[in-house]
Formats: C-alpha cells, structure tokens, sequence
C-alpha cells in the first residue's frame, strides 16, 4: 500500500497517498473534510454552476481506500458536507452509493463547521470521538493531546532541484495530527500559515501526499 | 498642443476644392497653427458617412486627429444631445492622452463638447453621473464598455451615438479583448442602427481582415492608407565589448547605451521582459555617473509610480525611460528622438510599431537602435532589420471568434435584461469574427451558461438563466448581475500579489509581483522591483512585505512576465542565416561563434533534425532543432515528454522557442531515433489532451471568461486559501466524467489555435525524413546556450517528480535530525473499537 508509517501517541499510523489516515490495529480509516455538494451549494447560492461531479468522485477514491485497507470503522472528521442543505440535495444515487459503503461497518459522522449537526443518512453522529489515548474533532484545540483534527486543509511545499512540488499534507507533531482534505473540490492552506504555526510544535512534520507519500520536516 | 496634430508640409492641392470644406473655426484654427490638413484627414472626412472605415497610418500621422475630425464638426452646432462618439482604446493611458491632445483644440476654437474618460481608475460618483448625463464624447476600454452594456439603462446612456472610433484596432484585433469589444459594437449596433465605425490601425499585413473584423457584417469596410512616410533609420548598436554567449540582461551594452542617451533628447529603451527591465535599469543606474533624469516603466509597478514617470516624461524632464510593452502602443509621449530595442525583438510588426514612438513627426524618419543580449540574438536582429528593410510583416490570421468570450457576452446580455435567443444570436453574428457561428454552437455556448451544460443534469433548480413562458431568458437570481460584472474581461491577470515596504501597517507600495514568484522566496531573498533592491520579508494577508536592501546585487533577478514568442517569418530567415559558409554580415564575434558551433557539435542542416544531448545543472539535457515554430516547438515538447516518460527517461520539462525545444529530464536521451516515429507521436497526440499543463493552463483561461470560474467574488480573496481550489481540479473532473463538455471542447479549440501546431511538426519530421543528426555531448554547446534562459516552461509531473520528492524529503529529515528521533510504538494496544 502507498502509505507513509508512523508512530503518534504510542501507536503506529499510516498516512495515506490519498490523504486518508489509517490504523491498522483497528482497522480504522480516517478522512477528513469529504465536503459533499460543495457544486450544489455554490450554485444554489448563486455563484458558478461547476462540474457537478465532486461527490461521485470523492466517494470512488474512498471506496477504493475502504476495499483496500479493509477497515471496519470509517471516521468522517467534520466538514463531511459542505453545509445541512448539501447533505439534503444529495442526489438519490450518491445517498444510496454512502449507504453501500456503510453495510458491515461502524460509520462515525464527526460534526464540522460546515455541517454542525446530525444529517438524514446512517451512522453515528458524535461532536467528537475518543478512543484509548486518541481524540477526533474537526478543529484543534490549543493544549490537546493525542488529538487528531481537520478544518484547515494543510499542505505543504517543498523545492527540489528547482521545482516547487506543493501537496496536500499531513501536519505531525508528538501531540497532534491534522489531517489534509479528502474531498475533491478542496484547496489547501500552506503549512507556512500562521495559524499552523502557531498549532503545531516546531520540530512538527508534514507527510506529503501523492503516489509516493513522504515526510519532511514542516515548511513554515 | 502637441505633436500628434502634426505639421504637413505638403501643400494642399485642388482636389481638396472638391471635397467637404472645413468649416470656418476649424479653417481658421488649421491655419492660426500653421498646420494644413493630411490628405487623409480629408478622406476621412469626405467618407464621414460610411458605414464603417479603416485608416491605416503610421504612428505619428494624426490619426487621432483624422478619427475626431468629423466628430468635433458635427458637435460644433452645439445641437447635439447625449453621447454622440465613442472612442476605445486598448490601453487607460491612452485614452487618458487622447483626453488631453483632444481637449486642446476644444478649448482654443471654444467648442461646446464635452469630453470625459471611463476606465477601471474612474471614481465611483463620476461613473454614476455619466450614466445619467454622459459626455458628448466618451474615451473607454473594451472592459469598460462591455461592462457599460450589462446595465439595464444601456439603451438611455447609449441614446443618439453617432459614431465610434476604435484605436489601436490592430492590436485589439489579435485579442479576445477584441473579441469582446465587436460583440458589446454589435449591442451598440441594435441600439442605434446608424452607428458608423472607424478603426484606426497602424500598419498592418492583412487590411482586408482587420477590416472584416471592425465592420457589421456584412456590411462593406473602405480602408484608407496614409503616406507611410519615410523608411526607418534602424541599425544594431556598436559596442566595443562583445555581447555573452547566453544571458538576457545586455549589460555589457551599458557603456554604449548610455553614450546614445547623452546624445538624444529622449530615448526609450525598450525590453521584452519586466524583468529584464528592471535587471537593466538597475545597471543603468549603477552606470549613470552624470545621474542622468532615467525612469522606468512597465506594467507591475504601482499605478502611481507609473504616473509620476508619465507626468516627468509628457513635461520632458526625462532623458531615457526603460519600458515594457506598455509604452508600446500609440502613447504621446513628446520628444522622443531614439528607441533603442534591447534583446531581439520577437516580432517585425511589433518593431516597426516601437520603432513609430521615435520622432514623432510625420516626415522625420523614425531613428532605433537594436541590441542584441546574446550572440544568437545578433543573428535574430539582423533577420529582422532584413524583415523591416523589406516591409515583410508577420502575423498569423486568426480564425473564428472564441466560444468562451461568446458565453461572457451572453451572461453580459442577461444582466441587462431579459433577452431572446434568436435575437442575440442574429445581433451577435453581425460581428464579423462570429459571422459564421452556428445557431447549434451558440445554443451550446446558451445552454452552459443556463445550466452548465452537463451531461448530469444537476442544477435544474438552480439554473443561471431561466426562459420564462414568454420565451425571453433571463437572470434566474437578479443579484448574480454583480457577480458577473466583477468578472467581466477577457484579459488573463494572473494571479498578483501586491509588494510593499514593511512598516507599521501600509508602507508605500511598490508594484506586483506573480504569486508563482512569490512562491519561491524564503525571508531574506533579495530581489528587483521598480529599479530597487528589496529584501522578502514576509507574506501579511496577501501583501509581500520588503524592505530595503543595500546589496549590490539582487539574489533572485527575475520575476515572471510576459514572454512573446518570435514570429515564423523570423524563424525562418534565421535558418536560412545558418545554412552559409561565413557571415561577413553579421559582427566577427557572431561570426566566430556559429563557426565554433560548427565546431564542437554543429549547425542545423535543411532537410535534417539537429539533436543535441548533454549534462547540465545536475540534469540530463535534451535540445531539438526543429524550427517549427514556437507552437511546434511546444506541441513537440509534450510528445516527445510523453515518451520519454513512458520509455522510462523521467522527463522534468521542457520550454520551446521558435527554433528548438529544451528538454531536461533525469536520464539521458542516448539513441532519439525511436522518439522521432510519426505514427507513435500521432497517437500520442491523440491522448496527450489529456493531462499536460498546456492544456490545464488553456481550461485555467477559458473557464474564467466564459464564467464557470470567478476571478473576482464579492467576498475576496482572504488571507487562507483554502476555501479555494485549484481550476486543475475542474479540469480533471469534467475530464473523468463529462469528456464531450463544452468548457473542454472550447479548452481544444483555443488550444489548437494558439498553442498546438501539429501539422508543423508532421511536415517537420515528413521534411526530415529519419535523417537525424545526434551529437551526444559532455556540455552545453553555444547554440543551446541562450534557451536556458527561455521563459515558459512547462513542467512535466511524471515520475521525475516522484524521484526528486523521495531525494529532497529524505534530505531535510535527514538535515533536520527529525530522521533519527521519530519513535518507534512502545507498547501494544489492550483495546480494540468495538464493531
């Protein structure tokens, strides 16, 4: 598996080419930010009418990592849908394409900003989940431990050999995790941002993501 | 009054006893500054009534004054009421220029008009008076009018326009800005039937199609030449010092440079770059013992530097201004006496138009100097005198008008108010470039924009625009007129962020940079703006932060600009240079560095394909000679990198120029036969559409105009990005699930207008016939040299950029010592989450 291992809060984590985040002994698959019928929000709200194939395309990368990965519990980290009212358009054949893929395992919908509150599909729906010594939310909170979070989009730039190679990324340090997007129509946040820099300790690194995911000590 | 009312000195004959007399005021005026009227001021004016006219002059030859002329006698009675002339430019300062050389002679005869200037700089309140009451004569941009015909009240504020006069038209014809401006004529056009049109163009190589471009179809469009005047004096520049191998900034042309300014009044040093601009002026200075009044000039410096120069040059207080291609247009900039063109100039027609700035006068010749940057540019230069001595202009005619603009205007059309398909399809093909547009392709371009034209039928409740039971389309949410206004354009800006010194809060700014640039600069890189060495120190919501520096010399000298690609006819004077025996034309230094060409590896042969491999920069080298065109030389860098990725050779990228294509990659090319099979290539094109940056770049493009991507929403940019998503992202999408979408079939059709060339490259590698020379080096040669300094290129994500990743990653963990304290888990978990 195209993966980057590593060990958070005593336990070994892999990070994802696709920006998923996997514990094998659990056989827990996180994603973070799915950001489902951000196409329909945008055009209900007036703004352009853009290719409406954000959430089919987001669902078939993590059918893919589910079948690969095997895992039994799928954790949505908030921001799963881009607000209440994309979670009720959603097109008959992408609800029932989520019902699929929530048969024969657990299926935690954390709330987002985006999406602050229980929405009329399966699974659970928790403000935040802890297991043993980890945390999930959607936004860091300053002084946590073991906490593992979304909300920013992180990604991360690195010159070599003259090119600028810039990715989506995770952001590690000894007491957090905030994991990169997941959905389709997302963009990043540099790792350089201050907010980032302020949350993430300073010998922190970013896991790039991409076909060969690698880790490097955190741009800022 | 200045010179653009120029002095003829030519007598007037009988003829003009024949045609529509001056009336007396003007006469009087004429005569009281000792100036007689251009016979083809008085064509202009004998043929005011034509539906449409073209006049070709020269720079210098009171065109203004000739497109006006009928206006300002017309206005004279004092009887007409609203807007009886619309004058647009391509550029703001042009029409700001024309407001003064216009306002003059209003004054001196004490006509009663009233003439007033809109462009994106006009304040608020003035914008709003002159909807309400606008001026007799209105001097705007394409931009600006578009936007003026998406207001509801068009039709009053439009009431009673007689004519318009189009400036420049030559430059806007070659643009989709141009586009733009016919499709808002033709609006113009329904609102008052009997608008004439006259378009003022400097010389051009193709009349007849300039003037198809301007006219209503299918209405017939006369074209007036003036008096070209007399030939240029043009000439390379002498220097003692010979120019580099390869290098852009001609500083060793400096000494020489200077010595031309001490002689002149007023010389305009022009480049092809900002960048090199800025790299020049900085040596200028350094240079300038007698502190010589220089300025300079280009379009990322602050609107307000770029004032302060324009106010010190129209006053005549500067004796050389360092300039881009935003002096290039017909700008009155009062005395200048010498251009000097440094770097070779990519194109004779854009020459010939620098080389109009000088003198400007109408029977002077114009004086310029060109200077060659590097020794293969001497060889360019001396093709284009070759050019210019022979009036041979360059340009590629363009075909029928884009399809993204078309859905702009038909958004534009909404804003203003409920329309009906078949009408705006019938006013639209009156524009001549849109002549021959199908009603199915316009339903197309109608459709995207109602719906978003996807194969999934998303958005039904959502439409854009709705046809109500009437059968007029309309705006479905009125408040989307906003947003669609703030995106109205055609022109490409990429995305800039503004540089400042640090102080407190809003130090004095400075100009822009390209967020790519900005991209690259860690604190403390040292780089050139506005002739000034500046430190990075940082980003602050989207502002580069600097201050001052005192080093000698700045650390990054480059910031991205506009690259103009030298023109075919160019190209292939330069082959047909290289296929003689000596060069008694060219300069000994030039000379002896083709024969060391010659000698180390060798020059292109006709009928055969130079390809030239070697280590360089830490990477493996590629350079092909085709000399098929910038186009072709593009088109063949993505196929032949799509190769070389499948034959294992990692390409990184590439960068074309007319001649040659620069590939560089992490393995070296040994045996380039395979590479060169047509068949393979041909197929390859076939499928390469789908995932370069060529084309991603193209989409990026044609979505913002056509709307589908916003460049500017009411809630700006913030200081994250995250909200945002690169366009790539549409790109792949539509590509995966909706491959016939109209964005993408638009994305191909600009693409092959502009960027692809295929058939040149079939009738490259057809001409070569397998004959290939390769000559495997050990360094760079002299010919390969100036292409290191190309712009444009192009990168190739493949599994170059894997290998680098994987390297630099492995040796910031290692430098960092994160490598060695990653711990390892301690201990086995004692729980497991519950199924």
């Amino acid at each position: 598996m195209n993966a980057h291992s590593f060990t958070f809060a005593d336990h070994r984590l892999c990070a994802l080419g696709s920006g998923a985040l996997f514990w094998p002994e659990q056989r827990l698959l996180c994603v973070s930010d799915l950001h489902f019928g951000k196409s329909e929000r945008m055009a209900r709200r007036g703004g352009a009418t853009l290719p409406p194939y954000e959430t089919r395309d987001t669902l078939e990368r993590l059918e893919r990592d589910l079948n690969q990965t095997q895992a039994e519990v799928l954790i949505c980290l908030g921001d799963s849908f881009d607000d209440l009212g994309a979670a009720m358009a959603l097109p008959e054949a992408e609800r029932l394409w989520i019902t699929r893929l929530q048969a024969g395992r657990r299926w935690i919908w954390i709330e987002g900003n985006h999406d602050p509150g229980p929405v009329d599909l399966g699974g659970t729906h928790l403000s935040e989940w802890a297991i043993g010594p980890l945390t999930f939310r959607h936004i860091a909170q300053p002084g946590a431990r073991g906490e593992i979070s979304g909300h920013y989009h992180p990604k991360a730039r690195v010159n070599a050999r003259g090119r600028s190679i810039s990715r989506p990324a995770f952001l590690v340090d000894r007491d957090r995790l905030i994991l990169p997007a997941y959905g389709t129509y997302t963009g990043g946040l540099r790792s350089h941002t201050q907010v980032l820099c302020d949350l993430m300790r300073a010998d922190a690194i970013a896991v790039l993501t991409g076909p060969h995911p690698v880790a490097i000590p955190m741009p800022r | 009054m200045n010179l653009s009312f120029p002095l003829a000195l030519k007598a007037i004959n009988a003829t003009l006893r024949l045609m529509p007399a001056l009336p007396p005021k003007f006469a009087k005026w004429f005569a009281s500054k000792g100036w007689s009227i251009h016979p083809h001021q008085q064509d202009m004016l004998t043929r005011a009534d034509a539906p449409a006219l073209l006049l070709i002059a020269p720079t210098g030859g009171g065109k203004t004054l000739s497109g006006f002329l009928p206006s300002l006698i017309d206005l004279a009675t004092g009887e007409h009421k609203g807007m009886h002339t619309l004058y647009v430019s391509p550029l703001k300062a042009l029409a700001a220029d024309i407001k003064r050389n216009l306002t003059a002679p209003v004054q001196e005869m004490g006509l009663p008009i009233r003439i007033e200037e809109r462009t994106g700089d006009t304040s608020q309140s003035l914008r709003k008076r002159q909807r309400a009451d606008p001026p007799h004569i209105f001097l705007t941009t394409p931009e600006s009018l578009a936007l003026l015909t998406s207001y509801e009240d068009a039709p009053r504020m439009f009431a009673g326009l007689k004519r318009v006069v189009i400036d420049e038209i030559h430059a806007l014809a070659e643009s989709k800005r141009g586009d733009q401006m016919m499709l808002a004529l033709a609006r113009l056009q329904t609102i008052c039937p009997n608008l004439k049109r006259v378009g003022l163009s400097a010389t051009v190589e193709d009349p007849a199609a300039i003037a198809h471009f301007i006219a209503r179809h299918p209405d017939p469009c006369e074209i007036l030449q003036a008096d070209p005047g007399p030939a240029p004096d043009i000439q390379m520049l002498h220097t003692d010092e010979a120019p580099p191998w390869s290098g852009g900034g001609a500083a060793y042309a400096i000494p020489a440079v200077l010595e031309q300014v001490k002689q002149h009044n007023t010389t305009l040093i022009f480049h092809n770059t900002r960048a090199q601009a800025e790299i020049f002026f900085h040596n200028l200075w350094l240079a300038n013992d007698e502190s010589l009044p220089i300025g300079i000039h280009h379009g990322s410096l602050d609107r307000a530097q770029r004032e302060k120069v324009e106010a010190a040059m129209v006053r005549g207080d500067l004796r050389a201004i360092v300039c881009t291609g935003t002096l290039d247009l017909g700008i009155d900039w009062g005395d200048v006496d010498l251009i000097i063109q440094i770097g070779a100039p990519k194109n004779v027609k854009r020459l010939v138009q620098r080389i109009g700035r000088a003198n400007h006068r109408y029977n002077a010749p114009s004086k310029a100097l060109l200077v060659p940057a590097n020794r293969f540019e001497v060889v360019e230069c001396l093709a284009a005198l070759e050019a210019v001595l022979e009036g041979d202009l360059d340009g590629d005619p363009r075909g029928t008008g884009p399809r993204d603009v078309l859905c702009q205007h038909i958004l534009i059309a909404a804003c203003a108010g409920p329309f009906e398909a078949k009408a705006l399809y019938k006013e639209l093909k009156s524009a001549g470039a849109y002549s021959t547009l199908t009603r199915a392709a316009f339903d197309a371009c109608l459709d995207f924009c109602a719906t978003g034209g996807y194969a999934l039928r998303a958005y039904d409740r959502w439409q854009r625009l709705i046809e109500s039971p009437d059968g007029r389309w309309q705006l479905h949410d009125p408040r989307a007129a906003q947003r669609i206004r703030m995106n109205i354009g055609t022109i490409q800006d990429t995305d800039t962020l503004k540089v400042r010194m640090r102080r407190n809060r809003g130090g004095k700014p400075l100009g822009e940079i390209e967020e790519g640039f900005a991209a690259t600069l860690t604190p403390g890189d040292t780089f050139l703006i506005g002739g000034q060495i500046v430190k990075y120190e940082g980003l602050r919501e989207m502002t580069v932060e600097v201050s001052r520096d005192a080093a000698k010399k700045p650390k990054i000298a480059t910031f991205m600009g506009t690259k103009f690609a030298t023109s075919t006819q160019l190209s292939a004077r330069v082959q047909r240079m290289f296929t003689q025996d000596s060069w008694p034309e060219l300069p000994a230094h030039t000379a002896d560095w083709l024969h060391l060409q010659r000698e180390v590896s060798q020059l292109p042969q006709p009928g055969r394909l130079l390809i030239e491999s070697f280590p360089h920069d830490g990477r493996e080298q590629t350079v092909i000679y085709g000399f098929a065109g910038r186009n072709g030389q593009q088109t063949l860098g993505l196929l032949l990198t799509k190769r070389m990725e499948e034959l294992g050779l990692s390409p990184m990228g590439f960068v074309a120029t007319d001649y040659a294509t620069l590939i560089w990659g992490l393995n070296a090319v040994e045996d380039p036969g395979p590479l060169f099979d047509l068949v393979t290539l041909q197929a390859g094109l076939d499928t390469w559409l789908a995932g370069n940056a060529v084309m991603k770049r193209t989409f990026r493009a044609s979505a913002t105009i056509a709307g589908l991507i916003e460049r500017n929403s009411p809630t700006a940019r913030k200081s994250g990005r995250q909200a945002t998503f690169s366009s790539d992202i549409l790109y792949d999408t539509l590509h995966k699930y909706d491959p016939d979408h109209l964005m993408l079939q638009i994305t191909r059709e600009e693409a092959l207008r502009g960027l692809v060339d295929f058939g040149r490259i079939e009738e490259m590698i057809t001409r070569i016939g397998g004959r290939i020379d390769h000559r495997r080096l050990t360094r760079v040669t002299p010919l390969a040299a100036p292409l290191f300094l190309e712009m444009g290129r192009v990168p190739v994500n493949g599994d170059a950029e894997e290998r680098l990743l994987a390297e630099e990653a492995a040796r910031l963990m290692e430098d960092s010592g994160l490598a060695r304290i990653t711990p390892a888990p301690s201990n086995k978990p004692k729980w497991r989450v519950g199924y």
